[in-house]
């Protein structure tokens, strides 16, 4: 009897694998396209980091032949681009699609159709740009692609990059518009922007950032796909081409493109450290305003990355002036996070150690950001593991540690399970250790003159220890990351289904079930103040005040369109790759494309009305 | 608001295109998309001024460009913008019919500008031997401007399938923000076109 009572509740929860698949191919509901973004980021952060490995296994000892030097230079490459574009970025717009919404009482996004259009873009452009390694080698211009590097280099490694990134540029863009929208238009009655929590915030700025950075990458990529497979001459010095215009377009989007990677985990940092320390974040407004001086100014520095170019005097102490004008805003950023914790009843968890660790890492980076901004002593610094070990202080430090937090923060909202405090804490203790070996080490590496991108060092030149220091390192970070892993897989199995509110959390997410229903509360919250939640415990009763009385809600429909689109676009851009060698590479090209443009007018002509979710039915499920 | 309300409408409101959440949302969303446009055209902009004079030999901005032809085509043009607020106007007041008829205006105007743009480029390759590939003034220079004709061309594919879609149903709330998001685009194309004749083709001439 139990048997059988224990079968059929199996049956009734699990789902064959083939409509689980359709489901995750069709969805347009923010959260399953979280879990998309997050898988994906997942698979490409291990992918980025076994790169890593292998760099560090090739310095670990000198004159190293543990790989040639020609793979040594794709390795680096794929290293940077993957870690960026395809495992920090996408993972942080997984949090954000996943928590936003749920932090200004929104059912969706605004354009759930182009949610799902970015997802597969990233994943598709993600899968193009690494078929690279099984069709005759990767990328191996540098993650920065520099002309006439990357257009004179054989094969067609660069050309993946430019089709790659391109794809997953456009579905990061479409992200960001998305957000804006759904932050101006949907938020919940009372969520004035004065009330919003600071994560929301941070995705807000984010999104700024995004659009106005990554039409410059698109512009640039093209010049380079133009130069590389329709020989044109932008870069091409003997016809005129000047290779400066790559670095300029380049960091336009580049240098915003950090400031992209931080904002949205200080946001997360935030939300941490006040509900870990029992207070409210210090300095809301001031922190507002920080973010959007830093990103103001993220716009005006990217010339920082170019002082060895030979921009002159004039040039170069502007971009100096401005870059360590960003150390101002940023620094009241620090000051705030620490004034929450005075006073606070801090509560040491795992997510909350990220937050504290991530604290003096961070500022490390920052200040060897200011050392880097010093113009003539950037001359000295310039392409050494100095520069190395500054901007991972910053990524790692802060990026990563921040992704990390806000994954052990948000999981219980995200997957419905709490992760197992003692491997959290193996996970920060053992990265943060490896960390800080990794790098840390770096600075004096630099600046004893070991230059990056070399796959080899010479013995006897006092580089030796300080290499093998790093490599050692860098393992302990592996054995970080899986433990983390591991963890993420024995809650899934073994652990137990997380309460709605399992921090004592102070922000509307907490509300919702834990993952939420697919339309998030069946009638929207009404807010009344900064950190709402929080404001109903201590002066309600706990719970959010409905803003209307029960009625229909309105959904939209999942659609495979999305999916199809992203196909023919990568269909077209193996075309692209490859109609410089055989003409008839062009059937792809266009074919890829049509399918694409087919799938843009059916989802032009056709009505998507979306569909109601009736008081009928809300009434009936359990409360 | 349930799906029949949405598509046949008793009576619309002054402003269709925004009396719902998904037009309010198309609105803001098209603007901001223009927003990124914008930093997209200046950048191709940055890197056209960069490398107009880097003719490597071959024919200059001042031998190619004739600046009657260019004018033909912004007048074009700018009527179409033009014609494309008349469209919008007759869309607020719930005429249909002139709205479908100031937008195939908008469209054959938007057809005419084209076609004189392929003149033009054709007459440059066969006449002058000017091409994509001769020197980086050229790269750039159809980079740019064909950016924008791509964007053109684009924009009329856009109309003839929402004009053809609707031109049965008449005006309803689930289109209007259709027809409104065509328009602030086309507008858009349009002043991105007074920017290329001003960079491009005048400063071409006698910058």
């Amino acid at each position: 009897m139990s048997i059988a009572v224990s079968e059929s509740s199996v049956k009734a929860q699990k789902r064959s694998i083939g409509a689980v698949l359709w489901d995750y191919l069709t969805t347009v509901d923010h959260l399953k396209i979280a879990h998309l973004y997050i898988f994906g980021g997942a698979f490409f952060f291990i992918l980025g980091g076994i790169e890593a490995l292998i760099i560090r296994i090739q310095l670990l000892v000198p004159e190293n032949d543990f790989v040639t030097a020609g793979f040594y230079n794709e390795v680096i490459t794929m290293h940077g681009t993957t870690m960026i574009f395809l495992a920090a970025m996408p993972i942080l717009l997984g949090l954000m699609n996943a928590i936003m919404p749920l932090q200004i009482g929104a059912r969706d996004v605004a354009f759930p159709f182009l949610n799902a259009l970015g997802v597969w873009l990233f994943i598709l452009g993600g899968l193009l740009l690494n078929l690279s390694w099984f069709f005759g080698g990767a990328p191996d211009a540098g993650w920065t692609a520099y002309a006439p590097l990357s257009t004179t280099s054989p094969g067609h490694g660069v050309d993946y990059y430019v089709m790659g990134l391109q794809l997953a540029g456009a579905g990061t863009l479409m992200s960001g518009i998305n957000f804006l929208v759904t932050i101006i238009n949907m938020r919940a009655p009372g969520m004035t922007y004065m009330r919003m929590p600071l994560f929301t915030w941070t995705t807000f700025i984010t999104s700024i950032l995004i659009l106005f950075a990554f039409p410059a990458l698109t512009v640039g990529l093209f010049l380079l796909q133009f130069d590389r497979m329709f020989g044109a001459a932008f870069f091409d010095v003997a016809l005129g081409g000047n290779t400066i215009i790559w670095q300029h377009l380049f960091w336009i989007f580049g240098h915003p493109e950090v400031y992209i990677l931080i904002l949205p985990v200080f946001g997360a940092f935030s939300e941490i450290f006040s509900t870990f320390s029992k207070k409210r974040i210090f300095g809301y407004t001031s922190m507002i305003f920080a973010t959007m001086l830093i990103a103001f100014l993220g716009f005006m520095v990217w010339a920082h990355h170019m002082f060895t170019v030979g921009m002159g005097p004039i040039a170069n102490t502007i971009f100096s002036v401005a870059t360590m004008a960003i150390a101002v805003p940023t620094g009241i950023k620090i000051f705030n996070w620490l004034a929450t914790m005075w006073g606070g009843s801090v509560k040491l968890n795992s997510a909350m150690m990220w937050a504290i660790g991530f604290i003096p890492s961070f500022t490390i980076g920052g200040m060897t950001g200011i050392m880097v901004a010093t113009v003539a002593a950037d001359y000295q610094y310039h392409d050494t593991y100095f520069v190395i070990a500054h901007f991972h202080y910053t990524i790692v430090g802060g990026t990563v540690m921040g992704i990390f937090a806000g994954l052990t923060y948000w999981w219980p909202k995200i997957f419905g399970r709490v992760l197992n405090e003692t491997l959290g804490q193996i996970t920060f203790w053992t990265f943060f250790i490896g960390f800080h070996m990794t790098f840390f080490i770096q600075h004096f590496l630099g600046l004893m003159g070991m230059p990056r991108r070399y796959w080899v060092f010479l013995e006897d030149q006092g580089l030796d220890t300080g290499n093998l220091i790093s490599s050692i390192g860098a393992f302990l970070m592996a054995v970080g990351v899986i433990v983390f892993i591991i963890n993420a897989i024995y809650v899934w199995l073994k652990g137990e289904k997380a309460a709605n509110d399992p921090w004592d959390g102070r922000t509307l997410e907490w509300t919702t079930a834990s993952p939420p229903e697919h339309y998030n509360w069946k009638q929207t919250p009404l807010i009344r103040g900064l950190d709402c939640l929080w404001l109903e415990k201590t002066e309600g009763n706990g719970k959010m005040i409905p803003a209307h009385p029960l009625k229909d809600i309105h959904m939209p429909n999942g659609s495979i369109l999305p999916f199809i689109m992203s196909v023919g676009f990568f269909i077209a851009g193996l075309g692209f790759i490859y109609q410089t060698d055989n003409k008839l590479w062009y059937i792809a090209l266009f074919g890829g494309m049509a399918i694409s443009l087919l799938a843009m007018l059916v989802r032009s002509v056709q009505d998507d009305l979306g569909h109601y979710i009736t008081k009928e039915e809300l009434k009936g499920e359990a409360e | 608001m349930n799906h029949d309300q949405l598509l046949n409408p008793k009576s619309l409101p002054h402003s269709p295109e925004k009396a719902t959440l998904e037009g309010k949302n198309k609105f803001l969303g098209l603007w901001f998309f223009l927003g990124g446009e914008t930093v997209l055209f200046a950048s191709l902009f940055g890197t056209f001024i960069a490398l107009r004079n880097s003719t490597a030999g071959g024919p200059s901005s001042e031998e190619l460009f004739g600046l009657e032809l260019v004018f033909i085509m912004t007048v074009l043009l700018l009527t179409s913008s033009l014609t494309s607020v008349y469209a919008m106007y007759h869309m607020r007041n719930h005429d249909f019919k002139k709205m479908q008829l100031w937008l195939g205006i908008t469209g054959l105007l938007g057809l005419s500008f084209l076609g004189l743009e392929i003149y033009e480029f054709t007459h440059y390759i066969t006449e002058y031997g000017f091409t994509f590939r001769s020197s980086a003034f050229g790269s750039a220079f159809y980079t740019l401007v064909g950016f924008h004709g791509g964007h053109v061309t684009f924009g009329i594919a856009w109309l003839i399938v929402i004009m053809i879609r609707n031109a049965r149903r008449g005006l309803n709330l689930y289109n209007a923000p259709k027809f409104n998001t065509f328009s602030l685009y086309w507008h858009y194309i349009d002043v991105v076109w007074v920017f290329v004749f001003t960079v491009v083709y005048l400063m071409g001439k006698v910058g």
